[in-house]
Formats: C-alpha cells, structure tokens, sequence
C-alpha cells in the first residue's frame, strides 16, 4: 500500500467507549511521524518532498509514499539530472535514506554534485555527543553555568528546524559539503560492478533489471523499510534514485531498435518496482531517455506502470531557445499521470502548458504565459490564455448547430474580448491561440 | 456503487442480467471509477467476487470501497470475495528465492510465451470452491469475475493473443457454466491507430474483446480538450441478441468523479454549465 496515515481516515475504530471516569484520553497510536513527511489533506497518505517546491505542489502536495516517479528526460538529460539531485538532497536533508543506481556515471558521482541547501535554520547533523558523566572535571569558572537540575543530563542537538518543515531549497552553484552528505546513509548500485551471469529462465526481464531488483530488495529487507517488518524503532524513508533506465547502458535495447528484443524487460521491472514499494516505505524517481525510444504505445505503457509521469523538455539547442516568447525559461514541463491511490479523483494540475526555469536558488515551474502582440504602436498586453475545450461536435441527429462569435478590440490599456454565444446546447468558453511573434 | 449508473445500465443490486460480459476499456483516460463501482454493486449484490487485482494493492481497494460502503476487508473473510493481489505475488517470482512458496496463479511471469492457463486454473478453483456444498458457511449468489487492468499482461509481454484465450475460457467457464457475470478492464493509448503495428497488441485485445461482450463501457477524455469539471464521457453499448440478428443501442454520457461517486449526466448538461 502507499502508506495510508491510518488515523487520519478512521476516526470510529479508534474511539474508546466511554467507562467510569469522564475523561478518555484519545490515543493515536497508529499515527506514524517521520521527518520530512506529511500527511495529504485529500487522503491523509504520507508524502514526501521531491526537492522542487513547484513541482510538489503540482504534484498534488508531494510525492506519495509507495509511489514511483517517472520523468521523461530532456534531451541532453540535465534538467532531468538536476531535479533527481534534488530529490536526493531532500533526502539528506530530511535524514533519509538513499539508494542510488546508475549505469553510466558511478553513483558516488552523482551524490558528490548534489547541491547545497540553503540552510537559515537547519542545524549540521552531528552524531550525539556522548552524556556528560557527574564525574567529568568541572568547566573552568568562565564557563556558562546551567541550573543544576540540568547539568547531568546529556547533551542533545537541538531539533532540526528542518524536520518540521517540508521542501527545502538549494544553491545550485554550490555542492553539498561532505560532512553533511556523509551523515546520510546512501546505498549504491553500479552496473559495471555487477557482472551479469546468463539467467536461465524465459522472463521477459533483463539480467541488469534483475540484479537491481534483487539489490533494491535486500536494501529494503535488511534495513527494515517494509511496512510488515514488526520494527518498534522509529521508521524512516528510503529515495530511490534509479537513472536514465532504458537506455543502452542498462543492457536494454528499447532505445536503439525499433523492434526491440527486450520490448518488455523495462515494464517488467517497472511492475516489480511498483510492487516493492507498495509494500514499503519507499519512493522511488525514475529517469528514461523517452526521446530515444520509437514506440509510443510503449512509452504509453510505461506510463502507466509508473504513478506519477512527467516530461521535460527544454530549449536548448532548439529553434524556441531564441524565441522571445520563451525568454524567461528554460524548457517546457508536461505532467502526463498524476496518481489516485486511495481515493476514486485524481488531482491533475488546472493549466497545461507549464514551463520551468532553473535559477541559482530555485527551480520554478510556471504556468507558460503566451504573449500576444497586436500592432506596433500599441500596447502589447500579454494575455494568458489557457485552451480549453472550444465549440463541441453537433450530432446532426439529435442536435442543433451551435455557432459562436468571438470579437475582440483594442483600446489604449487592455484588449477587450467579447464572446457571442448563439443557442448553447453545450458549454465552451473561450478558445482563443494569440499569434506566434 | 454510483446509483446514476445504475439507472443508466437498468440493474440494481436486486436484480441485475445474468451470464454478462461487461467490458471496460478506456484511452487517455482512467477508467478505474467503473471497476469500483462494480466491485462494491456486486458485493452488494450477495455474489460471489473473483477479483484479480493486478496493478494496485488490496488496501487501495479497501480504502475506495470504504467510501462507496462496502467493507472488502469483511467480505474477504466471509468466504465472499477471492482476492489475488497481483503486485504481491509477482514479487516472488520476478526475485526467485529459494524455499518460498509462490501462487501459481502469476507463473506467467516466469515465462510469458507459456500463456495464461495457471491464471485461469485459479480462477476457475477459487470460483468453483463454492459448489462443493460446504454446509455452514453462507450461499452467496451467482459468481463474478472481475479482472483490474487485463491490459498490464500485454506490458508483461504476455501475447495478445494468449489473453483473448484467457478472456474466452473465463466467458466460457463464468458465463455460460456459472451464469454469473465477467467485468474486464482493459486501458489503451491516446494514438488512434496511427502507427500502424506498433499498438498491435493493444488494438487487437480491444477489438476481440469489444466482439466478445455483450456490454461495452468506453471512456474516454472530452475530445475538445482537458476541463476540471468534466473529466470525461463513457460510451455505453449493448449488444443484445434477439431473436434473428444483433441489435447495438449506444448512449453517450459524460462524467465527473467524485470523492464518494460519480455523476453522469448527458452531454452539455453538467452543473458546472447550466
């Protein structure tokens, strides 16, 4: 399951019949309380922060827990690179777990260019300091004295202000310095370590696919983040970083051939992820170099074997890098699946052309605002307007034409749209596409 | 159980057609709203639920059918419904250990040229246990099978082909032998048919199936684009025989889910416009 925050959902089970004394005191025992988690206010599952603040929010707060996310690569994969960075930095920040694989880079190489929070009010993570024993030699008298009722107590870190907040941001010009990063535990898969024996079975899954599947289930199993496991200790997140799956280097051909050998290696371990982190606490960022592979009714599946999907596509390179319209960003972002785990809505963003940039402090996803620009000497107001559905088909059996008309003019401040409905058997409101300048 | 469509498909919980093969399919769309829904109408029912849940958890299941009413978590235990859980039976397969004992049921994934006899074997046994007569337990009603997703075989790379059978020894078996009721989910792409061979696999299971049902559910995105408070229209058709030939009655309906339901409504009528 994606963990469900089980109180949150089930108030009647828990409610303890009254008995002789009046007062009852509520006890919310299931509740489990991780840092950098929260619970959803849709369906009370535990989510986690990508990294992105932008694109938790687009993904209806967070990345649930027990979830995959897939994000189709730009093309030159470092818009891609860089939101996984995030999400593993998140991950030290929150003091979670890290599993990292990768076929092409080591992965100690990827950790190593994480960025570097922005850290205002988080304390350094330092191991606790061992309790001061009554029979240490006293401070010199210059020394702060604490109440005596205080002094033999061990020393403590503060609490992490950042383990209440969710979401930090990062200085991408900067790495993450090691001490910080060392205090996570990360684990690692490197393909080339890993020398594939020929498998005897007929499964469409590739040899690669399987030893990472096998690797990711040890880790989970011998750290304890199944939700069965029957650990009292407090439980923690493992982030999964798995990059650039489907490409050659994994040993997987769906992105060389048209008609690959393997066509179903890469869905196959995306079903076998999906099942071990149902059952885990988990989430997992996966990475495919979707403009290398032909099929799209494949890419269509792979999709829907992931729950949440988006697609980067940046500019670079392109004719759009130089096109004004587009000045202010960086590439375009198109979510694809948003997931409805739990609940029968699902929560897909309201606007669909979204686009991002890449500042030094902040990844921001925005709604992309088409310009549109009348005459010269005139105002050029921009206008954001978002297509909807416009003028529906008109069965001629059973329904009238429908008919509109749209004017608009231009008057010294804003351009005015006038919409002339005639006989509205259906809905619409305003399709309106401004020139491309 | 969404009482509008109820009234749309002329079935209560009381009395609904036996021996139906009701398929639901979907393209850029997520019709899984539908696959509740009968879930829950036929537990309501009193009749006896085969579910292969093969892309989702059981407790994902458990938490939507809360809110339609339905306790699944109860009827697993009255003996009323059969649960697999795809996901968590797959995993001993796809990692092979040594001295676990796996469910047969998924040993397609072993082999997928192998074909699906072992997933029809459990589904004939789980649906077969109850007309053994077991005196003391509760007489539940004609049995149902309901398949979450038929599509992800094909991803699994199992042939299409190898479903059709599958679909047809289960028709053969629920609704013919049993006269109970088969409900199949099966979810396409967006592409209508553009490449040619490249949804091969796809195309044909949708079309083998379409001829195989006697009532199709398709749903699909606004053709006009993404709204908010539309999400979608559902084509409903019947395939009825009478008598000398065929007799097709379609009816198209748009839909918006909600968290406790969904409402149909005809086109152009949603209360987000009137």
């Amino acid at each position: 399951m994606a963990a469900p925050v089980d109180s949150v959902g089930k108030p009647s089970a828990e409610r303890s019949p009254f008995n002789s004394t009046s007062f009852q005191k509520k006890t919310r025992s299931k509740l489990i309380s991780i840092p950098g988690t929260r619970p959803s206010v849709q369906n009370g599952q535990l989510l986690v922060s990508t990294g992105v603040t932008s694109l938790d929010y687009l993904l209806g707060g967070g990345l649930a827990v027990g979830t995959v996310l897939l994000i189709e690569e730009d093309r030159y994969d470092s818009y891609s690179r860089m939101i996984l960075k995030y999400f593993l930095a998140e991950g030290v920040v929150c003091r979670h777990e890290l599993f990292v694989a990768a076929a092409q880079d080591n992965p100690d190489d990827i950790l190593q260019e994480l960025p570097a929070p922005i850290l205002d009010d988080v304390a350094i993570h330092k191991p606790v300091d061992q309790p001061r024993l009554s029979c240490e030699p006293q401070d010199s008298l210059d020394a702060m004295k604490i109440a005596w009722r205080y002094q033999n107590l061990p020393k403590v870190q503060s609490a992490l202000a950042s383990t209440s907040r969710f979401g930090h941001y990062y200085d991408v010009s900067k790495t993450m310095e090691p001490e910080i990063r060392q205090a996570a535990k990360c684990h690692r898969f490197y393909l080339p370590e890993h020398p594939t024996q020929s498998s005897t079975t007929h499964s469409p899954m590739i040899e690669s696919y399987s030893a990472l599947l096998k690797s990711l289930q040890e880790v989970i199993h011998r750290e304890g983040f199944d939700i069965a496991a029957s650990m009292p200790k407090s439980r923690n997140i493992l982030r999964v970083g798995l990059h650039s799956l489907g490409s050659a280097l994994w040993g997987d051909d769906l992105s060389c051939h048209d008609n690959p050998r393997h066509s179903h290696a890469l869905t196959t371990f995306l079903y076998g992820l999906r099942a071990l982190l149902r059952s885990s606490l988990a989430v997992a960022v996966v990475t495919v170099p979707s403009h290398l592979i032909q099929d799209r009714a494949l890419m269509g599946s792979i999709t829907r074997l992931c729950d949440n999907a988006i697609a980067l596509e940046s500019f670079k390179g392109s004719e759009r890098e130089t096109n004004p319209l587009y000045k202010d960003y960086h590439g375009l972002l198109h979510v694809h699946q948003v997931p409805h785990l739990n609940c029968l809505a699902s929560q897909l963003p309201d606007h669909k052309d979204l686009a991002f940039k890449l500042k030094r402090k902040q990844f921001t996803i925005e709604v992309c605002r088409q310009g549109y620009s009348v005459q010269s000497n005139c105002l050029s107001r921009k206008l954001s307007i978002h297509p909807f559905h416009n003028v529906t088909d008109c069965n001629p059996s059973s329904e009238k034409p429908v008919c509109t008309f749209v004017c608009y003019w231009v008057t010294k401040s804003k351009v005015k749209l006038l919409i002339v409905l005639c006989w509205c058997q259906s809905y619409y409101s305003v399709t309106f596409r401004g020139n491309r300048v | 159980m969404f009482t509008e469509l109820n009234s749309i498909l002329n079935s209560t919980p009381d009395s609904f057609t036996k021996g139906e093969f009701i398929f639901v399919s979907d393209r850029q769309s997520d019709a899984s709203f539908l696959i509740h829904h009968f879930l829950s109408f036929y537990l309501r029912a009193r009749c006896k639920v085969c579910f292969l849940g093969l892309v989702q958890s059981f407790s994902h299941y458990c938490a939507i059918s809360q809110r339609l009413g339905v306790s699944l978590a109860q009827a697993k235990e009255k003996g009323q419904l059969i649960f697999l859980e795809g996901l968590k039976e797959s995993l001993s397969i796809l990692i092979p250990q040594e001295g676990h004992t796996e469910n047969q049921a998924m040993d397609f994934l072993r082999d997928p040229t192998v074909g699906l006899r072992s997933l029809y074997k459990f589904v004939q046994s789980s649906l077969n246990s109850s007309s053994s007569g077991e005196d003391g337990t509760e007489e539940w009603g004609p049995s149902v099978l309901l398949v979450d997703d038929i599509s992800v075989l094909l991803s699994l790379g199992v042939s299409a082909r190898a479903v059709l059978d599958f679909s047809h020894y289960c028709k053969a078996t629920v609704c013919s032998q049993l006269q109970g009721n088969m409900v199949m989910l099966v979810r396409c792409d967006g592409e209508d048919e553009g490449d040619d061979g490249d949804d091969e696999g796809s195309e044909l299971l949708l079309r083998g199936l379409t001829h195989q049902c006697s009532l199709t559910l398709h749903v699909q995105g606004l053709p006009t684009g993404y709204c908010r408070d539309i999400h979608g229209q559902v084509e409903v058709c019947w395939r009825r025989r009478q008598g000398d030939g065929q007799h097709t009655q379609k009816k198209l309906f748009q839909y918006k889910v909600h968290d406790k339901g969904a409402s149909f409504f005809a086109r152009g009528t949603s209360s987000a416009v009137l």
